[in-house]
């Protein structure tokens, strides 16, 4: 039984071939419209997330599966003080696969060791979310037609953006990329990304705190929005919010080919004008956010769907 | 100079940092053994100035050497049978160490699961760096 913790628990080629799946999903929908008949997903959401909560839902209604869980804590039994472990011990007994989200770092870790069921992590605290970077690869590989070769730019909050994380640690696998990271610095990436990801693999990688300087070298722009449920300090919050806006002025720097992503939700780093020009994809890339996450519910289960 | 006299069966830890010997009795969970134990602290030392050191009379195999190569691995580690060394061992930064340390972030699970081990990795040997098996998070000596 196989788990998803980090973007790095699957090789390379077994990312290639869940991508390949996820295409082969995007096209051939039907194909795969009972692959989950009888099965059951739980979405363990002690932390609110509309969206990433409705995409692991509607992937699995996708498949003919069904689906139950909470969206928040205080609808759980955490706030009767109830373990991670307990939980998860229990959800084993009524679902076939479960998401978890949880704002404390590791709860999906220690989860998976006492689970039955495959656990997927759907975001731990600051620290990873590895179906988001899964989604990110393949709007990058469906967009861009690949994953080496690339400019990143990685914009707003890297030190506690667990999407960017997750992003990082996946694409340092891949052949000449660069990124560009960009953010104040009071938000810069933590050591371990810089030191034991970026350095260890001999990453090309520059820090900067303004955007527009670095607009015209990227492929792509990976932007971020500042987490308020990150800080203990809402000063540095207000701060540090509104650090980055990018607008049609800024968007005019970029290549005619850029692609701007987001993990979604928007508050107001990426103005509204930017939604129509042909550049900004992350919309497109919440649709790709469920075939990925329809292609991982089908790998981690096992089930196999035939051509015919 | 103080005597403390020699010990017939068990251990000497010798090197010890100069007030470092209770945090490894404790470590070792000393306090916890049926046996003698000395304690000697800032004895005087050619290599260190001032140095620790700790005798325990007991079975030699009740030594945890992991949790000492954690706390600090230039400790001399003396065994003795019949009052005389027959070995020293060397020794090395564990790949893992459990309940010895905790994670400080207070974001972490740790911080709150129920009766979960504290379990950190050893990511970088060469910088002795541990990080935390949940969160990641660094630990700062």
């Amino acid at each position: 039984m196989r788990h998803l913790m980090s973007p790095l628990d699957f090789t390379v080629e077994e990312l290639d071939q869940l991508l390949d799946l996820a295409n082969d999903i995007e096209k051939n929908p039907n194909k795969y419209s009972h692959a989950c008949d009888g099965k059951k997903l739980a979405t363990l959401f002690y932390e609110p997330s509309t969206r990433t909560r409705l995409s692991f839902e509607a992937a699995m209604m996708n498949l003919g599966g069904n689906v139950l869980g909470f969206s928040s804590a205080s609808s759980s039994s955490a706030s009767k003080g109830e373990s991670v472990s307990d939980t998860i011990k229990m959800i084993s007994c009524y679902a076939d696969i479960c998401a978890m989200r949880h704002p404390k770092e590791g709860a999906p870790l220690v989860a998976s060791t006492k689970s039955s069921i495959p656990v997927i992590n759907a975001g731990d605290g600051g620290h990873q979310h590895p179906t988001q970077t899964i989604t990110d690869l393949l709007t990058i590989r469906s967009l861009k037609g690949r994953l080496s070769n690339l400019t990143i730019g990685l914009c707003g909050d890297l030190k506690f953006g667990r999407t960017v994380h997750s992003l990082i640690n996946a694409l340092v696998r891949y052949e000449n990329i660069t990124f560009v990271l960009i953010s104040p610095e009071e938000l810069k990436i933590p050591d371990y990304i810089r030191e034991d990801v970026l350095i260890q693999n001999n990453v090309t990688f520059k820090e900067v705190e303004r955007l527009e300087e670095v607009m015209p070298e990227l492929d792509l722009l990976y932007m971020t929005r500042v987490q308020r449920e990150r800080f203990f300090n809402e000063e540095d919050y207000v701060r540090l919010k509104d650090r980055y806006i990018l607008d049609m002025k800024k968007m005019s720097y970029a290549k005619e080919d850029m692609l701007v992503l987001h993990p979604l939700p928007r508050v107001n780093e990426i103005s509204v004008e930017v939604d129509n020009d042909p550049r900004a994809a992350y919309f497109k890339q919440v649709q790709y956010g469920v075939y990925a996450r329809m292609a991982l519910i089908l790998i981690l289960l096992e089930i196999q769907v035939s051509e015919h | 100079m103080l005597n403390v006299g020699s010990i017939n069966e068990g251990f000497v830890l010798d090197h010890i940092q100069a007030g470092k010997s209770m945090e490894i009795y404790h470590n070792l969970q000393l306090d916890k053994l049926d046996c003698c134990v000395a304690i000697i602290k800032n004895a005087r030392s050619n290599k260190m100035g001032k140095k620790d050191i700790l005798k325990v009379e007991c079975s030699i195999d009740m030594l945890d050497l992991d949790i000492l190569g954690f706390i600090d691995h230039n400790i001399t580690v003396n065994i003795i049978k019949d009052a005389q060394v027959v070995d020293k061992k060397e020794l090395t930064l564990p790949k893992q160490v459990v309940n010895v340390i905790r994670c400080k972030n207070p974001r972490c699970i740790t911080s709150i699961e129920q009766e979960l081990e504290q379990v950190f990795l050893l990511t970088d040997k060469e910088k002795e760096v541990y990080r935390c098996k949940y969160c990641e998070e660094k630990y700062e000596r």
